[in-house]
């Protein structure tokens, strides 16, 4: 090995937190919210009493936690142009930047297991809760909102957090799609440079500091959110 | 949809002559589950190994223990192919890094693939190893002690057994989460199913079949995994314990 150079990393810093740390945080962020609400909203189909929408949730859930993200990835880029076209009556595929199709891939991917979550946290909910908001003359929607929902968001907060951590790690696969993300940005300037070893080591250190820190500060809240039922 | 679909160019021929697309992405396949089982059984083996030893009271081993995990665990597989793919030829002594460099392909990426995929996945299952053990009833290992078991022996006719039993349904995820990791391989030029599905697209420029033909493969897959470990499940249990199947079916 000739020699560290830690001159590249300096060189670079800059760009790699500005172009590509924005990317990743952004898209972990929104696909984080849109993973949630829309995941919260198939976990209300799945324990629905009316079948069919049991059904496709379900379906939707395990095709989604069978197949592996780099596969997912590759659909929506080539999918999202097309449902684009549709959508606004275009004749021919609408372009999508790498972003919003990565936006949309992990909103849909991580929605499945935030799902999952959701659900835990729903049936974690006394049944005796609903039945009496039922009895009290609240609609479906009235006891989901204001009495089911918002203890099974607030028991599930840490595992959403932890997902998300999960969430923010895969991000750096939308390498696949040459999306400048941190990962992706600094494989740019390792293959311009020639300094891979430089620059996939100060990749992992980033990623390991950012995640530990984050999982560090999940546990803790864990112990405290716990204590309050 | 403006899209010209055309579900035979699965028989046609591929351009690198080994056979029909179809062919082509069953023998991706194969390198899927190649590259899956061998990197399962490196997660297999430091994973119990490194999942018991946080268990034990032995207080550096298992702070040593930790600290592998929480590495592992914290970087994202990507970035760890690319650290066993690029970085580690370069770090290891010349002789050693040269000779991991001019490994014909598709070995020069498979061995790298499965090495990183071992490991990461090896941290997952010390993490399950740790759970099924801290969730036996503490009698158990002090049952062990009383009856001048050795700690050695009170994990190994004790403790793992049973942990074994415990572990196998979250093991089962920990399978079917390594089949599909392993499709972050093609990254570093493994030519496993989806990959093969990537380079089919560009042959044929049939996007669809060939992410839906891949997509079917892995269903199809994940089936046999969830039956075949169902089936081991029924073959292991231990009679009285409560299991999936086990308390409806009597």
């Amino acid at each position: 090995m000739s020699g560290f150079d830690f001159d590249v990393i300096q060189r670079s810093v800059w760009y790699l937190f500005r172009d590509g740390m924005t990317f990743t945080v952004t898209l972990t962020l929104m696909a984080m919210a849109g993973g949630i609400v829309f995941g919260t909203l198939l976990a209300m189909m799945r324990l629905a009493s009316f079948q069919p929408l049991a059904w496709v949730a379900g379906a939707y859930v395990n095709l989604m936690r069978s197949v592996p993200l780099v596969l997912v990835i590759f659909w929506f880029f080539f999918l999202v142009p097309y449902i684009g076209a549709w959508v606004i009556g275009e004749k021919t595929p609408i372009k999508v930047g790498a972003f919003w199709s990565a936006v949309i891939t992990f909103t849909m991917f991580e929605a499945a297991y935030y799902c999952e979550i959701m659900r835990a946290g729903i049936q974690s909910i006394a049944r005796g809760q609903v039945a009496a908001s039922l009895a009290l003359g609240l609609n479906y929607w009235q006891t989901m909102g204001h009495i089911v929902l918002p203890q099974a968001f607030r028991n599930m907060v840490p595992v959403l957090l932890t997902q998300t951590i999960i969430l923010f790690q895969d991000t750096s696969l939308v390498y696949v799609i040459s999306a400048t993300d941190f990962l992706g940005a600094a494989a740019k300037v390792a293959n311009r440079d020639y300094r891979l070893v430089e620059m996939y080591s100060f990749v992992a250190l980033v990623y390991f500091v950012i995640s530990f820190a984050a999982s560090y500060y999940v546990r803790s809240l864990q112990g405290r959110i716990a204590v309050v039922r | 949809m403006n899209y010209n679909w055309n579900w035979g160019i699965l028989l046609q021929a591929e351009p690198g002559g080994s056979g029909s697309y179809l062919q082509y992405l069953v023998v991706g396949l194969g390198w899927t589950l190649a590259t899956a089982l061998a990197a399962w059984v490196i997660a297999l083996a430091i994973g119990l190994v490194v999942g018991t030893l946080r268990t034990t009271p032995l207080k550096w081993i298992v702070r040593l223990s930790n600290a592998y995990v929480e590495v592992f665990r914290n970087v994202p597989l990507i970035v760890q192919m690319f650290l066993w793919f690029f970085v580690l030829p370069e770090v290891l002594p010349t002789g050693l890094g040269d000779w991991m460099k001019q490994m014909p392909p598709p070995w020069g990426s498979y061995v790298p693939a499965v090495l990183c995929l071992g490991i990461y996945t090896s941290v997952r299952v010390a993490e399950q190893v740790r759970a099924g053990i801290q969730s036996l009833p503490r009698g158990q290992g002090m049952a062990g002690t009383a009856l001048g078991l050795s700690l050695l022996q009170t994990y190994r006719y004790v403790i793992l057994p049973m942990v074994m039993r415990i572990m196998l349904p979250p093991l089962t995820s920990e399978f079917m989460n390594i089949i599909k990791n392993s499709s972050v391989a093609l990254t570093i030029g493994l030519l496993e199913l989806t990959g093969r599905a990537r380079a089919m697209q560009e042959f044929s420029f049939q996007v669809f079949e060939a992410f839906a033909a891949a997509t079917a493969i892995y269903l199809l897959t994940n089936l046999v995994v969830v039956l075949g470990m169902r089936a081991l499940e029924r073959k292991v249990r231990v009679p009285g314990l409560i299991t999936a199947q086990g308390a409806g079916a009597q």
